[in-house]
């Protein structure tokens, strides 16, 4: 199958991207500065991710439509509030997670941002749980970016008026050249930043004009440490199909009013889990010292039993030191708890430690 | 002191004596990015040609430092180690790796010169 290119691809090119194969897609990796140039240049001011490869999912409905995802989703969707975002997962029968997902509310019904990766698969599974109720479109023809870091909100702000004004987790329709985009305040990286949906045609021009104000294109190498220092999870690394959002340590996300209702597809492992707890679970581990800790890197306890594995694990350029999450089971997960990793045969002391590595600096309630 | 030689791993090595002094060359420094680990051999161990004598991590990955010669580790760089960034900032001086007391000086003559090292890296990164 030829690997697919992004509407941004020719500015990639002229920013002298270097790219690789990601989801089918020749996505650009880093450009000339480096990762650590690039993870720092978005902590401290402001980084454009080409993330087109994500699915955009359009589902038409109203009434209805509520009630049929929540069957699919643990969220409280009927109180959710007209433009605003949840995260959530699309589980299987017994809470494994087939993706994780922003589910946004929109006047029309809903807008769900998929893993490139998982997208086509999350359109079959909603297709057959949906039947052809309505209308769903995984939207080829707009192009997603992120504007990530401090100074992302004013810059985005010079170019499209009133984004400034939006809440955490919260989107609206704006306008772009006569265009309509559609922009969350969001991200995927610890920092401020907003999530832009844009017609394919007109994506060129708006990143070009957002780096004349003073941001910067930044890869997924420097996409990749600065979610991980934030602690956020990677699917197909930190989740997949084997573990569930319990085990995953993202209970947070799951709707306390669905729970006690328990009508959502793998809600009575959710449910035994929350009760019984579970044997294994995500947590941080901080590696002493400068040694990393990729992942599938096992992780064992002062007695030396393998208690675990390293799911995500690089250099955190603003930690500046090594960071890295993984399952152990429930009893290490301890704060403070001290383990041992295996890296090239040798075990190399660690520490359990609590996410994210980075502290965060979202904007809540600018209104 | 010899001309600097090259191995196709990548390191770089110049003699004095009988003492050779090692490290990665600037172009594979441009092929991992920034380097952000790393790990060298033991003082007082010995290594064979070709074989392992350290890591080097970038954000991206792992990869295996190796020896060009054989010898016995006399020195190593411990600046490097505290901040592997220096690797990338001057990777064929002061950013050296280890020092090697060599075994075969008949070794170095495996090795490249530097014209046709450039050919060779830029062929294989083509």
């Amino acid at each position: 199958m030829e690997t697919k290119k992004t509407s941004l691809y020719q500015l990639h090119q002229d920013c002298n991207a270097k790219f690789v194969e990601f989801a089918g897609y020749q996505m650009p990796i880093q450009y000339s500065e480096g990762i650590v140039e690039e993870h720092r240049f978005t902590r401290n001011h402001s980084g454009i991710f080409d993330v087109s490869h994500m699915g955009q999912l359009f589902i038409y409905g109203g009434e209805d439509l509520i009630k049929d995802l929540e069957r699919i989703f643990p969220l409280d969707l009927k109180n959710l509030k007209l433009n605003h975002s949840k995260y959530s997962f699309l589980m299987d029968k017994d809470a494994g997670i087939h993706d994780d997902l922003i589910i946004t509310k929109t006047n029309e019904g809903f807008l769900i941002i998929l893993n490139a990766a998982c997208k086509d698969n999350d359109l079959k599974i909603l297709r057959e749980l949906l039947k052809e109720k309505y209308k769903m479109v995984l939207d080829e023809n707009r192009s997603l970016i992120a504007i990530q870091g401090p100074k992302s909100s004013e810059i985005l702000n010079d170019v499209i008026n009133g984004v400034k004004d939006l809440n955490f987790m919260s989107g609206n329709w704006f306008t772009f050249e006569n265009q309509k985009v559609y922009i969350t305040r969001s991200g995927y990286t610890g920092e401020d930043g907003f999530e832009i949906s844009i017609a394919n045609d007109f994506v060129d021009k708006l990143t070009r004009e957002l780096i004349n104000k003073g941001s910067k294109l930044i890869g997924l190498g420097a996409r990749d440490t600065l979610r991980l220092e934030a602690g956020l999870c990677l699917y197909g690394h930190d989740l997949d199909k084997n573990k569930t959002p319990v085990e995953a340590n993202l209970k947070w996300a799951i709707s306390k009013e669905r729970i006690s209702k328990g009508d959502f597809i793998g809600s009575d492992i959710i449910i035994k889990q929350l009760n019984d707890g579970v044997s294994k679970i995500r947590v941080g581990i901080k590696p002493e010292g400068r040694i990393i800790a990729r992942e599938k890197t096992k992780i064992f306890n002062q007695s030396d039993v393998h208690i675990g594995e390293i799911t995500s694990g690089t250099f955190g350029p603003s930690v500046n030191g090594p960071v890295a999450m993984g399952y152990v089971e429930n009893e290490f997960s301890k704060k403070n708890t001290k383990v041992f990793l295996e890296v090239r045969g040798k075990k190399h002391p660690a520490s359990i430690c609590s996410l994210p590595f980075y502290k965060k600096s979202y904007v809540k309630g600018v209104n | 002191m010899s001309e600097v030689k090259y191995s196709k791993e990548h390191e770089w090595i110049k003699l004095d004596g009988d003492v050779a002094t090692i490290g990665i060359t600037k172009h594979a420094t441009e092929m991992l990015g920034d380097i952000v680990f790393a790990e060298l051999p033991e003082k007082g161990s010995n290594v064979e040609k070709d074989g392992t004598a350290g890591v080097v991590e970038s954000t991206k990955a792992a990869s295996d430092v190796y020896t060009p010669v054989s010898g016995e580790v006399v020195d190593t760089n411990q600046a490097i180690v505290d901040d592997p960034s220096k690797i990338n900032q001057d990777p064929e001086d002061s950013a050296w790796f280890f020092k090697l007391k060599i075994k075969d000086p008949t070794e170095m003559d495996t090795l490249m010169n530097k014209d046709d090292y450039d050919k060779f890296a830029k062929e294989t990164s083509a």
